[in-house]
């Protein structure tokens, strides 16, 4: 079993009237099944309302699951005395930087999560001083977090969660709110942490260009799991990822018009180095 | 119609420790009917430009004329100039209070003094060019999607018809569809209305497609003011800046490198693929 697995996960929000009978039920995560093995960068794709946030929430125990079982490092996060446990595995990041910040100082933030973990205070230093250095933020860590750019506001709150030593961290969204070289500087600080720490990344996103270098991803439309594969595989069915309000990168996009228009070009590919290669191929076979 | 800048400045935290310049001697001409787009890194000086171009913030030095009159000027009517260049803020969903879709467009028009009438009358027209579909013209807007909460939050300012409308990052937070269509309906109320459209964003890929020209910001200063085509050639002064070109621009620039007589600067998706076919024919 890998470090998350889901099997037929079902989420419902259930809106009550005012005498607590049930108003609606709107089911926000239908029947997943996952299975994310340890050291896995992974990328869950859907359009606004497709569930992916409902399914994160699931990931730390914030949200419960309704029917179905999810296993985090084996331990079923129904049951009340494995909550712990849980989210000291699977850490959590959000979209807003500016939610997730709470102390006046840098290094304050970051120490605050292995603080309420009760790590002694020496360990606290040896952890904030790693968690900042992996995430390039250690020069900042006397400055206040509010003068701070968007996208070293979203480092510092990765590095917070670093800091409680998860094997797995759930990034939602988190470079909706950045400019492209916050976007930069976030995802390859993420990657970072997947190469070189081996930590299980779940990263969930609009931005298809951040799915590219993904090991697995998933596509969630109506609360369901629409697609799964490699980027390869996903990126290849232009058609079938717009029919879920979805897009593919613009190099890839180029190619798919292109071999629409008559080029013999391979499926998916993904990045303006491979198509230019590609490119070059077909020219050179077409002058010959 | 025109607005125009003249060697604009403005200091937030003036005479405080935080003392900041946000904008340096701008100069800028916006003509009647334009589709411009605004593009910089965070902080640098997009979003107190277009707070000048409303009025909403006050120049410490430089002068902003609308039509003509210095806006600055005593008698000038600031509220009015609020109403003919409209301002959609970032999130602007967020903004959204009052109980059902259609009171809280019809806000702004009364707020301008019409009666109830022609407020609704505003309203119906604005939420249909929004393209808000008539069934949720009563529903709280709490409940919408994040883009049809945008579009709503849109139609509240096309409510008091503005004839410039200024856009901050319109699709921020939406998913690719989403954004298309938020793009697609700005795009086609300045082809049908001739509206003059200011649209700030962070998506190369976005200006490139959409907009006639470009206006790059960075450290409080026009950076470089063209056309897609033109601010784009300066990919490696805009990598500077922390922005870049659009992939595309970067996909022809390699093909060039390897021998193959493409144009490269194009900018879109559909220019790379004509220009590329070209060359197979």
């Amino acid at each position: 079993m890998g470090i998350i697995k889901a099997s037929k996960l079902v989420f419902e929000y259930i809106r009550r009237d005012e005498e607590g009978n049930v108003d609606s039920i709107q089911t926000a995560v239908d029947h997943v099944d996952l299975d994310v093995n340890e050291g896995d960068f992974i990328v869950i794709l859907g359009h606004n309302g497709s569930g992916k946030s409902t399914l994160a929430k699931q990931l730390n125990a914030l949200l419960i699951p309704s029917e179905g079982t999810l296993w985090v490092e084996g331990k079923d996060t129904k049951e009340r005395e494995n909550v712990r446990d849980v989210r000291r595995t699977a850490g959590m990041v959000f979209q807003n930087p500016d939610n997730q910040i709470i102390a006046s100082v840098v290094e304050e933030d970051v120490g605050f999560g292995p603080e309420n973990l009760g790590v002694p205070t020496e360990e606290i230093w040896k952890r904030v001083e790693e968690s900042l250095t992996s995430v390039g933020m250690l020069k900042f860590r006397r400055h206040s977090p509010n003068k701070l750019s968007g996208g070293q506001k979203q480092r510092v709150a990765i590095a917070g969660v670093m800091a409680m030593e998860p094997k797995c961290i759930v990034l939602d969204e988190p470079t909706a709110m950045l400019d492209p070289n916050g976007r930069r500087e976030v995802l390859s600080a993420v990657h970072e942490l997947n190469r070189k720490k081996g930590i299980t990344v779940i990263l969930i996103t609009h931005y298809m260009e951040e799915a590219v270098d993904a090991d697995y991803i998933y596509v969630m439309d109506e609360g369901k799991v629409v697609m799964e594969g490699l980027p390869k595989e996903i990126f290849s069915q232009v058609e079938e990822l717009k029919r879920h309000r979805l897009d593919v990168p613009q190099a890839t996009l180029l190619a798919y018009e292109l071999k629409k228009a008559g080029l013999p070009l391979p499926d998916g590919i993904l990045t303006r180095q491979e198509l230019a290669e590609e490119l070059e191929r077909c020219y050179v076979n077409y002058t010959k | 119609m025109s607005i125009i800048l003249n060697n604009v400045s403005y200091t937030y935290g003036e005479g405080t420790a935080y003392e900041m310049q946000a904008l340096k001697n701008v100069t800028l001409k916006i003509d009647d009917g334009e589709f411009i787009g605004i593009i910089g890194h965070t902080g640098s000086g997009k979003s107190t430009l277009i707070q000048h171009l409303n009025g909403l913030m006050k120049a410490v030095s430089g002068e902003i004329y609308f039509n003509g009159r210095d806006i600055s000027e005593e008698d000038f009517d600031r509220k009015e100039l609020r109403t003919r260049v409209g301002l959609v803020f970032q999130y602007p969903e967020h903004q959204l209070f009052e109980t059902t879709i259609f009171n809280d467009v019809c806000f702004g028009p009364i707020n301008q003094g019409f009666d109830k009438n022609e407020a609704g009358l505003r309203a119906f027209e604005a939420l249909r060019m929004a393209g808000v579909p008539e069934k949720l013209y009563y529903q709280p807007p709490f409940d919408l999607s994040g883009g049809q909460k945008r579009r709503v939050a849109i139609a509240g300012v096309l409510a008091m018809k503005p004839e410039v409308l200024i856009l901050d990052e319109p699709t921020a937070g939406l998913d690719p569809k989403g954004r298309d269509e938020i793009l697609d309906l700005i795009a086609g109320m300045h082809r049908a209305k001739g509206m003059t459209i200011i649209l700030v964003s962070h998506s190369m890929e976005d200006v490139a497609k959409y907009v006639q020209r470009i206006i790059v910001m960075d450290d409080g200063q026009v950076f470089l003011d063209g056309a897609p085509r033109e601010v784009f050639k300066y990919y490696e002064q805009l990598e500077k800046i922390g922005l870049k070109a659009p992939e595309v621009t970067y996909l022809m620039h390699d093909l060039k490198n390897r021998g193959m007589a493409v144009d490269w600067d194009a900018t879109t998706v559909e220019e790379a693929k004509q220009s590329i076919l070209k060359l197979f024919q």
